[in-house]
This record gives C-alpha cells, structure tokens and sequence, in this order.
C-alpha cells in the first residue's frame, strides 16, 4: 500500500525493474559467468538424476569393483571412475555426494544469510545497546578461528546432514552480518528513509519497502559467494571424519574414506576434489560477475 | 596514538574472555565424556568419579569457568588430561613448527599472488590478465587438503622431489607453505591487481608518463611501491585465514605444530589443550588485525586511528 503523500518515486530503487530484468541477460554475455551457471547446472542435473545416471546402487560393494588382491579398481568401462576401498562405483558416490553438497549448500548458507541480515539490519537500523551487543558479538565471532570453531562445534554434536549445515551456518553468518550492517547503517542515515520518517511510516514499511529492496543486490552477491564458502568448509569437515557421515555420500568424505589408498589410487581423491573445486569456482565465478552487475560503486575494480 | 593503543588492548582483553566463555561453554556440553578417555573402558565407576572429582569436572559450570579464568589470568592455560604436561608447555614446544609454516605461507602467497596481480594488472582487459585471473579464482576455491594430497602426490610420491611429510629441513617445508599459500595467493592477486589498477589510472602516473619516463621506471619506481602497501597490510587479517588452515594442512603433511595438537586433542576429548590452542589462535587474529590497523595510516596517511 503506497500512501498518498509518499509517492515511490522519491525513493529512487537501486533496482529499476528494467535492470532486474536485465541482470541474467548481462551475466549471460560474460564468458566467466556462464562457465560458472554451465558447472552449476550440470552438477543439479547430476544430483537430481543421480539414481538413473549410472544405474548403480552408491553403497553397494560390488563383488567384481575390487582385484583378486582387494584393491580398488581404476577407471574403466564398466565402472566409469573407478572404484573405492568397498568395491564402490566412484562416480555414483560423487553423483550422489552432489546431493549432500548442495542441500548443504542452499541450506547451511541460507541460514548463514538469514541470521547474518537479521543481526546485520537489526544492529544497523534500531541500534541502541541491542545493535551494540550484536556487533561487539559479531566482533567476537570475528576473533575465532572458523575452521577450529566449527570442528568444536561438529564434535559437540554428534554430526549429521542437518547438524553439519547449522554448525556451517553458525560459523558463517559473521561476514555477511558485517557487511549488512555497514550498509544498512548508511542506508538508514539518507534522506528518503528521514523523510518517510517524518510522514510516520511505520518501521516496518520502512524496513520491507525501503530498506531490504537496497539491500537485495548485496544479499544476492553475497548468497551465491557464500555457497562457495559452504561446499569448502562441508568438505573440509566430512574430510576430517566429522562432516557428514558415511555411508552417506559426500565429497569431502569420500576422500577420508579413500585417502590410506590414495598413493596406489590416486583417482579417489582427484575425481571428487575436482567436484568440489568445481562447483566453489562456479558459484564464486557468478557470484563475482553479480557483484560487478549489480554494484555499480565496485565496476571496473574487479 | 597510545589511547588509542590502550582502548583497543582493553578491548582485545575483552574478546579473548568472550572467545574463553564460549569455547569453555561448548566443551561443557561435549556429550563426550573427557573422563570416559582418561580412564579407559575397563575402569570402574569409583575410578571415574575419582577422576572427575580431581580434575574439578564435577562442579557446576560457573565454578569450573571461574577456575579456569583465574587461572588464565595469571598465564596458566592449565595441564592436558592424557599427556599431563602443562598446556602452555605443549603449545610453546609446538608453536616454532606452526610459526615457521605461516612464513614459509606468507613468502609463497605474498611472492606468487603480487607477481601474478602485478602481470594482470599491467595487461588489464589481455588473455593474460583474464587467465590470471582465473587461477586467482582456482586458487581461492580449492579445498586446501585437496591441493596438500595432490601436491604431495605429484612432487613428492611421483617426482621424489620433496620428502612425503614431516618435519626438519627446508624440503619439507616447500610443499605444505605452497598448500597455505595458494588460497592467499588468489586472494592477493586479485588485491594486487585492483590497487595497481587505482594506481596506474592516478595523475602522477601520467606526470611520469608525459615527462617520458621508461615504462620500466614507471612502473616499478612510482607505481608497485604505492599499490603493493595496501596489500601488505592485509598480510595482518590474513592470519585468521592462516589459522583455519593449519589443522588441515598440519595434519595432510604431518607437521608438528600446533593445528596437530589440537586435532589429536579434539579427538581425545582434551579439553585444556583445545583450549588453549583456541585462545592461542584467537590472540594472533587479534594482534593481526591491531597491526593491520596500526599500520594503515602509516601507508595512507588520510587514514586516522580512532
């Protein structure tokens, strides 16, 4: 509902919606970024597809996927990638460990993002000592070693899918809450938003017509580079043996599972390392190219 | 400039209690028992309670928090459960490993990252300066034990160059400070390469240009030494990127630093030594950060401490 007096051409959007429009129609000129959208989207295609894909179970332990000696077998006709130490087809462990890296990777950054806006908009627009706290808190968070504090906090709870996504996410709101935080602080101090004031707008109306619209470009480009940094710290994790748990199929933790081998099979840690640098280049690929679309202040810097 | 100094020690004082109480309150809801490890399975349940007891792990959360702060105050991180061994000990026995690892990532990261942003930046809008920038994006968004293990793989299982892992000579120290420094080098490239654009595009440079300076003095006289410093500065914040690094890394090549101590005692449930290696870490971001920020208005003066 506009109200009469505030007609919204004095807000002047950030996003005309001609250049929202145009945004994946400029993304897909640039050679970088649609190399990027390209690997994202045959890692889905792989991930949604990946129980027809290869027709194999990921967790059966074939009795001819290993040699007379036990040992996994290299890439060949029958099993495209190879094999694991189990006598499992590789590739459809890695279609499958897809799964895993993507749901952790729209879920875990997706709450990182929520509660990064959420404290970053609060300690930005209300201030007062609840702002104060939030950022000394974000501060605080600053301070720790991200890797270590989430090792703690996966060994504090027994790992699962879920729990390794809400530990990914409570290590990884604390950039995007900086960020949030400085822009809505110098949001809140511009004309328009004043001006709405004094004509009684609620908070509210401010905040969802107002102040989120500005901040939508910088949410976007920070979502997508986010999800880069979520599939490295999930891989990371189940590396270490505290991610997700095997038999459940993910990148990092086909690599645990296989690494003892890896000077005889080397093919168990390059095929999925590959899938994992992959899909982090692709979303920091797009995410970089967004943030030259949609931040005119950062053009031709980067 | 020293109020300034005392405000943000007062504050750092202050963080590194908040990082305590928080890394203290998640050990204490470890649904592993620390206890359960010391004693072994086939303890009997006097025994543990004995431990427990001795080890004050019985008493309520408030108290065990409030002896282990008091403690800290005075520069005792406490003794490891398992090894017994002061803390403190354990972590300066093993900090010079980790300390040497960090320059040894430093060189690597600082040296490949300013040369490669330098290059782009000097062939802006080129093939070379897009593929340059590409690696920088491989680099940044390669998983670190991945390139340990390749890396190792490659130079060390197959070339022999360079001994499979450990600890002693200039060898071992080449591949685990290249796997650190790759992930910084993408990201100083890409600094490099933006403050040398800045750089190239300001009036001095054209002064240079139309007085008729070779390209060579231009460049490296006038232009390198005022885009590298910002860039060196970020040498300070890029601790805390260090520091998430070593226990992977630590821990592919087998090298005895502290990264490894606090794995093994991660694993053990050894709540003093993850502590401790906590708080360690936490105080070189914070001293990173301090000197990143100290230095900033030496390397561009409109920049005030306040």
């Amino acid at each position: 509902m506009t109200s009469p007096i505030a007609p919204d051409l004095a807000v002047a959007p950030v996003m005309p919606v001609k250049v929202r429009a145009g945004v994946l129609k400029r993304l897909l000129k640039r050679p970088l970024a649609v190399v990027g959208l390209v690997i994202i989207a045959i890692v889905v295609a792989g991930a949604m597809l990946a129980p027809w894909l290869t027709g194999y179970d990921p967790n059966e332990q074939f009795f001819d996927g290993l040699t007379l000696e036990g040992a996994p077998l290299p890439p060949n006709a029958t099993y495209w990638l190879g094999t694991d130490l189990l006598g499992r087809d590789l590739l459809t462990r890695i279609l499958f460990g897809a799964r895993t890296s993507l749901i952790i990777g729209i879920v875990a950054n997706g709450a990182a993002l929520i509660i990064g806006t959420l404290v970053g908009v609060t300690a930005g627009y209300f201030r007062g000592w609840i702002g104060s706290a939030l950022m000394r808190f974000t501060d605080l968070m600053m301070a720790f070693p991200a890797l270590l504090l989430a090792i703690c906090l996966a060994a504090v709870f027994q790992p699962s899918l879920w729990i390794v996504a809400m530990v990914i996410a409570l290590v990884n709101w604390v950039q995007t809450a900086r960020v949030i935080y400085t822009e809505t602080s110098s949001l809140a101090e511009r004309e328009f938003i004043d001006a709405e004031r004094t004509i009684g707008a609620s908070s509210a109306r401010i905040l969802f017509r107002h102040i989120l619209p500005h901040l939508l470009p910088t949410i976007i480009v920070w979502g997508t580079l986010g999800i880069s940094t979520t599939v490295l710290l999930e891989a990371t994790l189940s590396y270490l043996g505290i991610g997700v748990q095997p038999p459940t199929a993910s990148w990092g933790n086909i690599i645990f599972e296989n690494q003892t081998y890896f000077q005889a099979a080397p093919w168990l840690v390059f095929f999925p390392g590959a899938a994992i640098l992959a899909l982090a280049l692709a979303f920091n690929l797009v995410g970089d190219v967004l943030r030259d679309i949609l931040d005119p202040t950062q053009r031709g810097r980067t | 400039m020293i109020a300034y100094l005392g405000r943000r020690l007062l504050q750092s004082v202050l963080i590194l209690f908040g990082v305590s109480l928080i890394t203290f309150a998640l050990l204490y809801l470890l649904p592993a028992d620390p206890v359960r490890q010391i004693a072994g399975r086939s303890a009997t349940p006097e025994t543990v309670e004995n431990i427990r007891r001795q080890l004050g792990l019985d008493q309520p959360f408030v108290i065990q928090y409030w002896r282990y702060v008091t403690s800290l105050a005075s520069g005792d991180l406490g003794r490891s459960y398992i090894q017994r061994s002061q803390v403190t000990e354990l972590i300066v026995s093993r900090l010079p490993a980790t300390l040497l690892l960090m320059v040894g990532a430093i060189l690597c990261e600082v040296i490949i990252g300013l040369t490669m942003g330098l290059i782009a930046a000097v062939k802006r809008g080129s093939a070379t300066d897009q593929s340059l920038m590409v690696a920088s994006f491989i680099g940044v968004s390669a998983p670190q034990f991945v390139v340990g293990l390749l890396l190792l793989y490659v130079f060390a299982v197959r070339l022999g160059w360079f001994p499979i892992g450990g600890y002693g000579t200039w060898r071992h120290l080449v591949l685990p400070s290249l796997t650190l420094g790759v992930l910084g080098a993408g990201w100083y490239a890409r600094m490099m390469r933006s403050s040398m654009i800045d750089v190239l595009r300001q009036d001095y440079i054209r002064t240079a240009r139309a007085k008729g300076l070779a390209r060579r003095a231009i460049l490296f006289r006038h232009a390198l030494p005022n885009a590298i410093l910002p860039v060196i500065a970020m040498i300070g914040i890029d601790i805390g990127l260090f520091m998430g690094g070593i226990v992977v890394v630590e821990g592919v090549f087998g090298w005895p630093g502290i990264g490894q101590l606090a794995w093994q005692a991660i694993q053990r449930v050894d709540i003093p030594i993850i502590m401790g290696v906590t708080l360690v870490s936490a105080c070189a971001i914070i001293i990173g950060n301090l000197i990143a920020d100290i230095v900033a208005p030496f390397i561009d003066p409109r920049i005030k401490l306040r």
